[in-house]
């Protein structure tokens, strides 16, 4: 039984088509990575996912509800189940990452300032952080942003976690340092968790299941050892990061 | 020919669109206004930083308008021998017109161009997408403090303005023109009633809904990145500003 159900999504924006019959399902608790190469859709579909874009054509399904045909007051009660990682950490540069984590809680929840401490200690703890409570987000590195980003996703006790390209833009050993946190939190938080990259490693080491987004929709999909033994001459190409081949034909 | 009509015709389209995205951006604040969770804190926080933080200028602007008009008036007046009225123009320009307006005009190029790009900033680093996706919808979180602030502060400013123009009037004219204190005084407020005082601040709270509601909904809209932000600041600025005299005139003539 699906949590999330994308269900032959078009999206275009301008006139430029991105997606183009996109479909894919993910299950209860499972870690599902799409990638993809650079403007193939994969961030939009992610942000399909949580209603930050209303598809063309199709449907999204999350727990059996139809969310684009929810109004702007019933999509924003409903993502609550939903923590969302971005690119760049996307933290409130107007407030300190104390204040950042403790948003969501302050806003959705009763509990008293000690309840909120607490809970954002635990927060920052499951990120392994420690002592940038009262820094600005200007302060902190690439990743130590993104694991800020990570605490506030899951502050609210989501059941369904995004991660929008998690590992961009850092050296290949905290990126693999944010991978096994990835790991780590699913895992101890039981989530449903959709991750996009375009980083192979990363997207190996922490998916059940792995699907490839080209053209605006899902070409190849499977357990990472079945994506590996794909015989798909895109996905080969885009594994192995080769510059010859069909995804850049027309290009060189 | 064509490619003439082509051009009008889209510019009318953006007209049209943009004026959509104006009130649609314009009900949607006063709906979420109304649902809880009311955010008391930044309403403060807003009214701050269009009230208080706008005083210098408001200052400077009327005290030195008010000024200048009675010198102006003055010397037009001498050669119909009616100085006595400068008195009342200063009075009557400075509550039903000036005041308002150049307050509205300052505080739009203050504060309408800082929330179009503090808002455009959040919109290209993703923390409004951040912001929904931590169930917080931004017109709630991030318009309705910031239009309230403007239609409760502007309000506040206009009186400000109003007595520091008249003030400034009354200094050129006793200090520097020598005009007697007390005519001076008892013909400012003679031709005055109460619904002048009242049109000025009703047209200074729309002119605050106007240049804050301008500044968020450009900033809300920007696309493309540092470039994005500068284009959304002046758009802010300019819209506000041409918006806001275009409602000075209707409003002067519904008021009456």
């Amino acid at each position: 039984m699906p949590v999330i159900s994308l269900q032959h999504l078009h999206k275009s924006f301008g006139g430029k088509p991105v997606l183009r019959d996109m479909s894919i399902d993910v299950d209860q608790g499972e870690s599902l990575v799409i990638v993809g190469g650079s403007g193939t859709g994969k961030s939009v579909t992610l942000k399909h996912i949580i209603g930050l874009l209303k598809p063309d054509k199709g449907r999204v399904l999350v727990a059996d509800q139809d969310i684009t045909s929810m109004n702007d007051v019933e999509l924003n009660r409903f993502r609550r189940h939903f923590g969302m990682s971005f690119q760049e950490g996307a933290l409130f540069d107007s407030m300190s990452v104390y204040e950042n984590i403790a948003f969501p809680l302050r806003r959705h929840t009763k509990m008293t300032e000690a309840e909120i401490r607490t809970r954002v200690e635990e927060c920052l703890e499951d990120v392994h952080l420690h002592n940038v409570e009262r820094k600005r987000p200007s302060e902190l590195s690439g990743g130590m942003r993104r694991r800020v980003g990570f605490a506030r996703a899951i502050s609210l006790k989501p059941d369904i976690l995004l991660f929008d390209e998690p590992t961009t833009g850092l050296d290949p050993v905290i990126s693999d340092v944010i991978a096994d946190l990835i790991v780590e939190m699913d895992q101890k938080l039981g989530t449903t968790t959709v991750t996009i990259t375009h980083d192979m490693k990363v997207a190996f080491k922490i998916a059940d299941r792995v699907a490839m987004l080209h053209e605006g929709h899902i070409i190849a999909q499977g357990t990472p050892e079945q994506f590996q033994a794909c015989t798909n001459p895109i996905v080969e190409q885009f594994i192995e990061g080769r510059a010859d081949g069909p995804l850049t034909d027309g290009e060189r | 020919m064509i490619t003439i009509l082509d051009r009008i015709g889209s510019r009318f389209i953006l007209f049209f669109e943009q004026t959509g995205i104006w009130f649609d951006a314009f009900w949607r604040t006063i709906a979420w206004g109304f649902r809880p969770p009311y955010d008391v804190k930044e309403w403060f926080k807003q009214m701050v930083r269009v009230g208080v933080d706008s005083i210098p200028v408001v200052f400077l602007t009327t005290m030195f308008t008010g000024m200048v008009l009675a010198l102006q008036t003055f010397t037009g007046f001498q050669r119909v021998n009616a100085e006595q009225f400068v008195a009342s123009v200063v009075s009557l320009a400075m509550l039903r017109e000036l005041a308002p307006v150049l307050v509205g005009l300052m505080v739009a190029g203050r504060i309408g161009s800082s929330m179009a790009a503090e808002i455009g900033t959040m919109r290209v680093t993703e923390q409004i997408d951040a912001l929904k996706s931590l169930a917080t919808e931004p017109i709630q979180y991030l318009f309705v403090p910031r239009v309230i602030a403007g239609v409760i502060m502007l309000p506040f400013l206009c009186i400000l303005g109003d007595a520091l123009g008249i003030y400034g009037g009354y200094l050129v004219a006793v200090k520097l023109l020598k005009t007697n204190p007390v005519i001076y005084k008892q013909n400012t407020f003679q031709f005055l009633s109460m619904n002048d005082v009242w049109s000025g601040l009703i047209k200074a709270g729309v002119f605050g809904l106007i240049l804050t509601l301008t500044g968020c909904v450009r900033g809300y809209h920007t696309t493309g990145g540092a470039e994005g932000v500068g284009r959304s600041t002046t758009n802010a600025v300019v819209s506000a500003s041409l918006i806001i005299l275009l409602a000075d005139f209707f409003l002067t003539k519904i008021l009456f």
